[in-house]
């Protein structure tokens, strides 16, 4: 009984795997315990955050023809990202701007792929699909292509041929950390001992936001780290970790967090020991995603850089569409969007505004 | 009068080894043992300063202590429920996510900036009502409704996260007020973690209920044998019950301590496994897993322990994704050595040597 207990404990902390920081690619780590499909009403409130990169409401079509879409994303609960995402195309495929948008929300594979099969029967038009996970996607985007429906992947690839789609609208994760780790290097510090926190390992922002670093601090002599542990994007987890180095009496001047949560739980144990941070103190602080909260450490100077994780892609799936419906195919299949890297000390109050999610 | 003497003494040390709570007290012995001998400077404290100005006191023994606190706190409740119904809450970190969402909704509200809208005291009451409401749901799956504890929990582990998220509509309100952090951190002026206190308090309260209410003995009569407590005039159900709802309670006291430490949650991952480590504790404290006798201060010694395991392997770098693997291998000692099969062999080991010595 007690044995058969503990197996069923085990098992079940198994399965509670880690949670996604900024969407990434390769996401089979990147489960969350909240696994249903998820209640539509949610994201109404986020609305602010789009209008801002979400461009001038596209015009109509002039022939008044309605184009209609399918979406298939993740949970919106999943992580900040996902609500900004969801609020963007929300606010992006509306009647006003010509569209008539079908959301499905889920974390799960199969449940999308259900999804994708309702929409080629309903017959859309577009079929835009942000994977829950990379693999087994072919023959459900060889119907929809038989169906003459255009798919249109947005911020996670998948492993299938690039005939499938018509384009795949990506973050640059290795981008993401090179800027980062340039930013870093043009502090002129004399020694860099980083205190490295990691997201849930494998994840594509993880590995791009990590290679970067590892790069450099391998190259450099004067770049060490002082530790380099995952707290898979956990900020009680990261102040844990920063609490145990602290503890150790091991000196640092770089906190480099792979999202914003961590550097937060990082902060929090500097600020128990009276460590001081940000802009002309002793600790460098850095995350990543741009959460508005986070800008706002940036502009009170608290904090000394965030990295974009651009969630808004409402706007480049649009342009594509429009140039198909015009009878341009995209030249490229995989369309990096812009990203930015902020810093403490130029980040105004409009950009908190305009680019926080 | 020698002979005897030794007698007596070997019978205390038996004793001691018989007592529950010699497996925590050896296991910490054990790991305070390790860190002297491989690095003295782990037990170093020193008095210091934070950014506010207040005195602390920092080094690995008062992490312990803060950290450690929170596993005690839910300890309390996941020992009762463990006697009680013989099987173990799983859902207890996703009602953490629940009672801390309460407490931000309370006290923030939607759209606040950040300010105060309400008493600190209404929003953890408020969080208490909640989370003790979600474990009298438990508790009613598993007392009336006599579904595996494991299986019925499973519902709110599953379910939990996306509650706590819907209850502030998806958003993450922060608290800017300076003063809901000391439940997380430190009382102006004393250098001891916050946290360290509150679990004071619950376990003199638990154990002022024990002593002065017949809970413990029916919670254990109701454990060993739920229907043979029945015909002896107890409410086996109601007491199942009440186990959950007071494991809400402490559940609504760590989500006070864990959102007050960042002043905000992430629904998502907050006291994320916690559950694992409560369940650890319980199992650590030699408690028996399937109901019946229990030990609540064994229970809170294993939460200390485990923490202690945790600190130390993150002092030698241990990476945290390799913790759970650390900590299984202690659940499988701790199995294999309660098994009756393995105790039987030990027992029939140990009167083997006596007879050996009675022969010599």
């Amino acid at each position: 009984m007690k044995k058969k207990t503990l197996a069923a404990m085990l098992a079940v902390s198994m399965v509670a795997a880690g949670v996604a920081g900024c969407g990434g690619g390769s996401s089979a780590t990147e489960t969350t315990a909240a696994t249903q499909a998820a209640e539509p009403a949610a994201p109404e409130a986020k609305e602010e955050a789009d209008a801002t990169e979400a461009p001038a409401k596209a015009e109509a079509p002039a022939d008044g023809k309605v184009i209609r879409v399918g979406i298939i994303n993740n949970d919106p609960n999943e992580s900040g990202y996902r609500t900004a995402n969801d609020a963007d195309l929300k606010a992006m495929f509306t009647e006003a701007n010509g569209y008539e948008a079908s959301f499905a929300y889920s974390l799960k594979n199969d449940e999308q792929i259900t999804a994708a099969q309702k929409f080629i029967q309903d017959e859309v038009d577009y079929l835009l699909l942000s994977a829950a996970d990379t693999s087994g996607w072919d023959s459900v985007l060889q119907d929809a292509q038989d169906a003459g429906i255009g798919v249109i992947l947005f911020d996670r690839t998948i492993d299938a041929s690039e005939d499938l789609y018509l384009a795949s609208i990506v973050s640059d994760m290795d981008k993401e950390g090179q800027t980062a780790v340039d930013w870093l290097a043009g502090q002129g510090l004399d020694e860099y001992n980083i205190i490295h926190l990691q997201g849930v390992m494998g994840s594509a922002a993880q590995q791009g936001r990590t290679g970067a670093l590892d790069e450099k601090v391998a190259a450099e002599a004067s770049w060490n780290l002082v530790t380099q542990q995952t707290a898979e994007w956990n900020s009680e987890k990261a102040q844990q970790i920063v609490q145990s180095v602290i503890d150790s009496g091991t000196s640092f001047n770089v906190i480099y967090a792979e999202n914003d949560d961590m550097a937060k739980g990082a902060v929090a144990a500097l600020d128990k020991a009276n460590i001081s941070h940000g802009v002309g103190k002793d600790v460098i602080v850095m995350g990543f995603d741009c959460n508005k909260w986070a800008l706002q450490e940036l502009l009170d100077q608290n904090w000394n850089y965030d990295g974009q994780c651009n969630p808004f892609q409402a706007s480049y799936i649009d342009k594509v569409i429009k140039d198909v419906e015009a009878g341009n195919m995209p030249a490229e299949k995989t369309i990096i969007m812009e990203e930015k890297g902020f810093d403490a000390t130029e980040i105004t109050a409009d950009d908190v505004e305009k680019y926080g999610i | 009068m020698t002979g005897k003497k030794s007698i007596g003494t070997e019978n205390k040390f038996a004793d001691l080894f018989r007592r529950q709570i010699f497996i925590p007290i050896a296991a910490l012995l054990l790991l305070a043992l390790f860190n002297l001998v491989v690095d003295p400077s782990f037990f170093k404290i020193t008095l210091g300063h934070n950014s506010v100005g207040d005195p602390v006191l920092t080094g690995y023994l008062m992490t312990i202590l803060d950290y450690g606190s929170e596993v005690a706190i839910l300890a309390i409740g996941m020992t009762l429920v463990t006697a009680a119904s013989g099987g173990q809450d799983i859902s207890v970190g996703a009602a953490v996510a629940i009672a801390g969402s309460v407490i931000l909704r309370v006290l923030v509200g939607l759209g606040g900036d950040g300010t105060l809208q309400a008493p600190i005291l209404v929003g953890f009451l408020a969080a208490c009502v909640v989370a003790m409401l979600f474990g009298a749901f438990n508790g009613v799956l598993v007392a009336i409704f006599r579904i595996q504890p494991m299986v019925a929990t499973l519902i709110l582990y599953t379910a939990g996260r996306s509650i706590a998220a819907w209850i502030n509509n998806n958003e993450l309100p922060i608290i800017t007020d300076k003063g809901f952090t000391v439940f997380g951190g430190f009382i102006p002026g004393i250098p001891i973690p916050t946290p360290f206190f509150l679990a004071v308090l619950c376990v003199v309260i638990a154990l002022l209920v024990l002593k002065f209410t017949n809970l413990g003995l029916y919670t254990q009569a109701v454990g060993i044998n739920s229907s043979s407590s029945r015909l002896n005039g107890l409410n086996p159900t109601f007491i199942k019950w009440l186990s959950f709802v007071i494991l809400g309670l402490c559940v609504a006291v760590v989500g006070l301590i864990k959102t007050s430490r960042l002043s905000t949650i992430n629904y998502s991952v907050i006291a994320k496994d916690i559950e694992m480590d409560a369940i650890l504790a319980v199992a650590l404290g030699g408690n028996v897993l399937s109901g019946g006798k229990f030990n609540i201060m064994a229970s809170i010694l294993g939460a200390y322990v485990i923490q202690f395991l945790t600190t130390t392997l993150y002092k030698f770098n241990v990476s945290s994704d390799a913790l759970p693997a650390y900590k299984a291998v202690v659940v499988i000692m701790l199995v294999v050595i309660s098994a009756p099969t393995v105790k039987e062999k030990l027992g029939a080991w140990g009167r083997s040597l006596k007879k050996q010595k009675g022969a010599a």
